[in-house]
């Protein structure tokens, strides 16, 4: 790896190349956090460093309906982080373990689809369904959008470990007087909860920073913190938002830093990384 | 159980097992008896993991039957079988401990903890890793998971124990020290071993008895002296131990033995199995060790020829003879047993089977 690595180095034009990637793609977000930190109310000129706009965010005039949103939020990306890891581990079971049946790579398309199609079809199609059966627009309708989109987010990490998890141990497991379920419960999981764990902590911080779908699905009256902040921006940029964006982007790092370890847990190096399913959400 | 024909403790009755098209086991019928320590012999793809995984409730067989003392366990899964399994890569639970891994299966059935905890210890003094019951199985050598692997296998009283190659991932030494320690286990505890390996010395230096198998049949049963020293058919001669092999007719056939030719060159009298047909071309098969060699001025035999290569081995010298129609003959002389004669390369030499050391075979 060293000997490679090494050759890429003295490709010509590849240290100035990755100063202007490393610019472009952090430099927006250095900015929004250094500003948020702006003793001013301009989001552009430096007035001295303050914390007064992360207490605006919590005690300010518009403390109560970020409050709201963040409440909508973090019990929306629990719930549906909860619900799309079981199914996705199910899933994954069914992928990796059922041998080989004809619809396997259909059933594969079929799971990960949501990564390739566009969001906001997903989001339009969406709508269009809840209003066709006429599921009136609320909570529940970005719970059930968020559980369902953030499937391939949890099956992708969960599979991956399970792939890495010879089959004798669940026939030694078997073999040693344990039934199918003792041999899931005391064996499988217990060798696969990284993968697991990874799969949820990616689909909340999933769930948690959507806006495209949560906007199309949620109806009058409620907002997330991505729809809430949206809402603010329209009226103009105030520096709270920079102090409550840098939140959301702190708690988005520290979920996908913890999931990128937890999924390495006892892995040898080069399995799957999770940045790699944000990259490809994201269309970087 | 007295006055009761003691049953054998495993038995296959025309097992077969199809893949599709392809026929991985050809009727087997095999009688496996109590306390015995059998081996399952045969090169890669011959179908013995296929019976043992059979055996062990992983395969369903096509055909056929299994029974376990008398009982058909055909239709039981693996878990419902009193039969545990030493697996190649051993299959240690990586995130146990060592006693909670020989723990398992006891705990499985259910058994009172304290029973659990007293068996797990007693099998791990057993196979002297008493200190490292709190150890991780990373933590441990190959050599140690080998034997964890045992124990755990052990520990809830199977009535048959099935080895999966179980020493063909250690080094040399290891894995003859561990040929010794096996057998000494099965001695100890009374528990029918079955043991799969496609390593000729471990089948014949442990095994009560021998299955050797090719392409999904077996060829022959038998114990080692049985299988080294009458081999059934070619394959058998070939495949346990070094052997030359001729092609020769049958000349004469009596009520001991036969007498076959080698074209011209003359005949020889040899051991046969079955009633060959007088005039059927067969094959001979005579060990290197089976072969006298003397000088060509002392004695005469239809085999002989030309030393041309001499290899020292320690105890043995091995000599390549090359007769006059090209055949290249192995012959090995034991050191020790000095009968004052000396060969160097390029002498002329009569090659003489030792009593019962040529046999024919059904091909």
């Amino acid at each position: 790896m060293a000997k490679i690595s090494g050759r890429i180095r003295r490709y010509p034009g590849f240290f100035p190349m990755t100063v202007l990637c490393l610019i472009l793609l952090y430099s927006p977000l250095i900015v929004v956090a250094a500003y948020s930190f702006n003793d001013s109310l301009s989001i552009t000129l430096w007035g001295g460093f303050s914390f007064r706009w992360y207490l605006d965010v919590f005690f300010g005039l518009e403390a109560d309906k970020f409050r709201d949103a963040a409440w909508n939020s973090l019990s929306i990306a629990f719930m549906a982080a909860t619900a799309s890891t079981i199914i996705a581990t199910a899933a994954s079971i069914g992928m990796v373990r059922g041998g080989e049946f004809k619809a396997k790579p259909a059933s594969f398309a079929l799971i990960s689809l949501p990564l390739m199609v566009p969001e906001i079809v997903t989001a339009v199609a969406t709508l269009i369904f809840f209003s066709t059966i006429g599921f009136a627009r609320g909570y529940a309708t970005i719970l059930v959008a968020h559980i369902v989109f953030c499937i391939p987010f949890a099956y992708l990490p969960i599979e991956a470990r399970l792939k890495g998890i010879e089959g004798t141990f669940e026939e030694a497991a078997q073999d040693l007087y344990a039934s199918r379920w003792q041999a899931f419960r005391y064996v499988l999981f217990p060798l696969m909860a990284p993968g697991v764990v990874a799969g949820y902590l990616l689909a909340f911080i999933i769930s948690l920073d959507d806006f495209i779908i949560t906007n199309f699905v949620k109806g009058a009256g409620i907002e997330t913190l991505p729809t809430a902040i949206f809402g603010a921006v329209k009226q103009g940029i105030k520096p709270n938002i920079l102090a409550l964006s840098t939140l959301m982007l702190l708690i988005s790092v520290g979920f996908v830093t913890i999931s990128y370890f937890v999924s390495r847990m006892g892995v040898k190096p080069g399995g799957y990384r999770p940045s790699a399913a944000i990259r490809k959400k994201k269309g970087v | 159980m007295e006055g009761e024909i003691e049953m054998p403790a495993v038995e296959l009755q025309g097992v077969v097992k199809k893949y599709g098209e392809f026929v991985a086991l050809r009727t087997i019928d095999l009688e496996i008896k109590v306390n015995e320590f059998f081996t399952l012999l045969g090169p890669s793809g011959c179908g013995k993991t296929t019976l043992l995984r059979a055996i062990a409730g992983f395969e369903d067989i096509t055909a056929g039957a299994i029974l376990l003392g008398g009982e058909r366990i055909g239709d039981l899964p693996p878990n419902k079988r009193p039969i545990n399994t030493v697996f190649q890569h051993y299959a240690l639970f990586p995130h146990m401990t060592v006693e909670d891994n020989v723990a398992f299966g006891m705990r499985m059935l259910g058994a009172p903890r304290s029973e659990v905890a007293d068996r797990s210890r007693k099998m791990l003094e057993l196979v002297k890793l008493g200190d490292f019951a709190r150890r991780r199985p990373d933590q441990l050598s190959g050599g140690q998971q080998q034997r964890v692997a045992l124990a755990r296998a052990m520990a809830p009283r199977p009535r048959v124990l099935l080895l999966d190659e179980p020493l063909s991932a250690l080094d040399l030494k290891l894995r003859h020290a561990m040929r010794v320690e096996l057998k000494q286990l099965q001695k100890e505890t009374g528990i029918t071993f079955v043991f799969v390996t496609h390593d000729q010395e471990e089948a014949l230096t442990m095994s009560d008895r021998i299955g050797v198998m090719d392409q999904g049949m077996l060829q022959q049963v038998g114990t080692p002296r049985e299988i080294y020293e009458k081999p059934n058919n070619r394959f058998v001669a070939d495949f346990i131990g070094e052997t030359n092999l001729f092609d020769v007719r049958v000349s004469e056939v009596g009520e001991r033995g036969c007498v076959c030719a080698f074209g011209e060159r003359g005949s020889i009298g040899c051991e046969a199995t079955g009633r060959p047909l007088v005039g059927a071309a067969c094959h001979l098969s005579i060990r290197p060790e089976g072969l006298d060699m003397r000088s060509r001025e002392d004695a005469e035999s239809p085999l002989g020829g030309k030393v041309e290569q001499i290899v020292y081995l320690g105890t043995d010298t091995q000599y390549l003879v090359r007769t006059p129609v090209g055949e290249l003959i192995t012959v090995r002389r034991q050191n020790a047993v000095a009968d004052g004669v000396e060969f160097s390369v390029g002498d002329e030499v009569s090659l003489l089977p030792r009593p019962g050391a040529a046999r024919l075979l059904a091909d």
